[in-house]
């Protein structure tokens, strides 16, 4: 089995990792010790730099009792040397147990798997597929709000070009999740995305503005914009403004509104949001760590 | 008396009602390339009743599979094939789109990996046979351009 893309996985399957996940939760804290992949191999091949997703696969596997070898960066590797994908997949795939690839080209992930025999786990090609975030972040909206069908999420941010805001909106909207898309025009969610999401369930709402959309908002999604997608610093410097969490623009939100970035952040959210009843983002981050258990449990055949 | 700009062939292959303008690429498609060894005539902008103007290609000697044709569907969904033998259509089918597009064209997307050296074909699924929509089996990129993307 591997874990490619989203939309190989039914809701009846989601479901399933998302169950699984909350009873790593204990091992994942430390509070509990196990041995469930013990003597299992994970090759962790990260093309691209990466901190939080490299070290909760590893923590992951560490936790479980397996271990983990690979490289952070191409360089030094053979990779550098002209290696194709291709080789480096067959030859990882006889050293490990299963291959967790972070690659900068879409359609990677689904050409290991092409070459690999063990399992591939697909940890984002370019600006394709990153699953497992998505199934963090369904587990930390599930945790805080128990039922996602109906529940109003904000999706604020670069959603032209951001992967994990395409992935995790098409698998709210299998959810039932109401959708409002929140952007500057140029960095809409791209139309034929939006197909998509509508076919799945509720039609999305699109704005441009925070203020309308964050007052009736459950779990507001914030994304990085990124500075090299504007030609003009300027522009830049605009948009970036009007997109700014601070305790100004939570005055009038929901008590139980919850914020959440899949970091890093890079002044999208204010520090002193942190503090407030509001920030998930932290949690968030951990939660990378029990789902990506309960994936690697259930591929490599130890979890049902 | 009839005039004929290219005489009727004994055997072989004739591809008739392609989409004006389409010829050379479906030749490209079904992989006819300066190696043959046998006579291919290509009419490019001829008078058709049924579409105003139409291009035909004519390969002699040479008949061809019909699942290979298929693929001229792809940027030609009107096309005909005529098997001639010894002057006679002996048999006459209509291309239709196949269900999995391999090899042929390459990924619209720049950024996906099998633009890159490595050693896979690109694939594709058709989502839709009308208008021709396909996906990149690897990058999920969607494109009705098919006649832009042949290899």
């Amino acid at each position: 089995m591997d874990i490619v893309s989203i939309r190989d996985f039914s809701r009846e399957q989601i479901e399933h990792v998302l169950k699984l996940a909350d009873k790593m939760v204990p091992v994942a804290k430390g509070e509990e010790r196990s041995v469930l992949l013990e003597g299992h191999v994970l090759g962790s091949l990260f093309y691209e730099p990466s901190t939080r997703t490299r070290l909760s696969f590893e923590c992951a596997m560490t936790r479980l009792g397996g271990r983990t070898l690979g490289f952070d960066e191409p360089k030094g590797s053979s990779v550098a040397k002209g290696e194709t994908l291709a080789d480096t997949i067959r030859m990882v795939d006889s050293y490990c147990d299963v291959i967790v690839l972070r690659h900068p080209q879409e359609g990677a992930a689904r050409l290991a798997a092409h070459f690999a025999n063990k399992p591939v786990i697909n940890a984002g090609d370019g600006a394709g597929q990153h699953p497992t975030q998505t199934m963090l972040d369904l587990f930390t909206i599930r945790k805080e709000k128990k039922n996602l069908e109906g529940i109003n999420v904000v999706v604020l941010g670069d959603l032209k070009y951001g992967r994990t805001v395409h992935s995790l909106s098409e698998a709210l909207a299998m959810f039932g999740a109401q959708l409002t898309f929140v952007a500057p025009p140029s960095l809409q969610i791209p139309k034929e995305h939006l197909k998509q999401i509508e076919t799945m369930g509720h039609k999305p709402k699109i704005s441009s503005s925070l203020e309308d959309s964050i007052k009736e908002a459950d779990v507001l999604y914030v994304t990085r914009i990124q500075k090299e997608r504007f030609p003009d610093p300027a522009e830049y410097q605009k948009v970036a403004g009007t997109f700014r969490i601070d305790l100004n623009a939570l005055k009038d939100v929901k008590r139980d509104m919850i914020i959440m970035h899949p970091l890093p952040r890079v002044g999208e959210i204010a520090p002193e949001v942190d503090a407030t009843e509001h920030a998930r983002y932290f949690e968030q981050a951990f939660n990378g760590v029990p789902v990506r258990m309960a994936l690697l449990g259930l591929v490599l055949g130890a979890s049902k | 008396m009839k005039e004929f700009k290219v005489t009727p062939i004994r055997n072989g292959t004739v591809i008739d009602h392609i989409t004006v303008g389409m010829a050379l690429k479906v030749l490209k498609i079904i992989g006819v390339k300066d190696d043959v060894n046998s006579t291919v005539s290509v009419l490019i902008h001829v008078p058709s009743k049924k579409a105003g103007w139409k291009d035909i290609v004519k390969i002699e000697d040479r008949e061809l599979d019909p699942k290979e044709l298929d693929r001229i569907a792809l940027i030609s969904p009107n096309a005909t094939i005529n098997i001639i033998r010894d002057y006679n259509v002996a048999e006459k089918f209509i291309v239709e789109v196949p269900n999995v597009i391999k090899g042929i064209m390459k990924c619209s997307n720049p950024g996906c990996i099998t633009n890159k050296d490595e050693p896979v074909e690109p694939e594709f699924v058709v989502e839709s046979k009308k208008p021709i929509t396909l996906r990149c089996v690897y990058c999920d990129r969607v494109t009705t351009d098919v006649a832009e993307n042949i290899r």
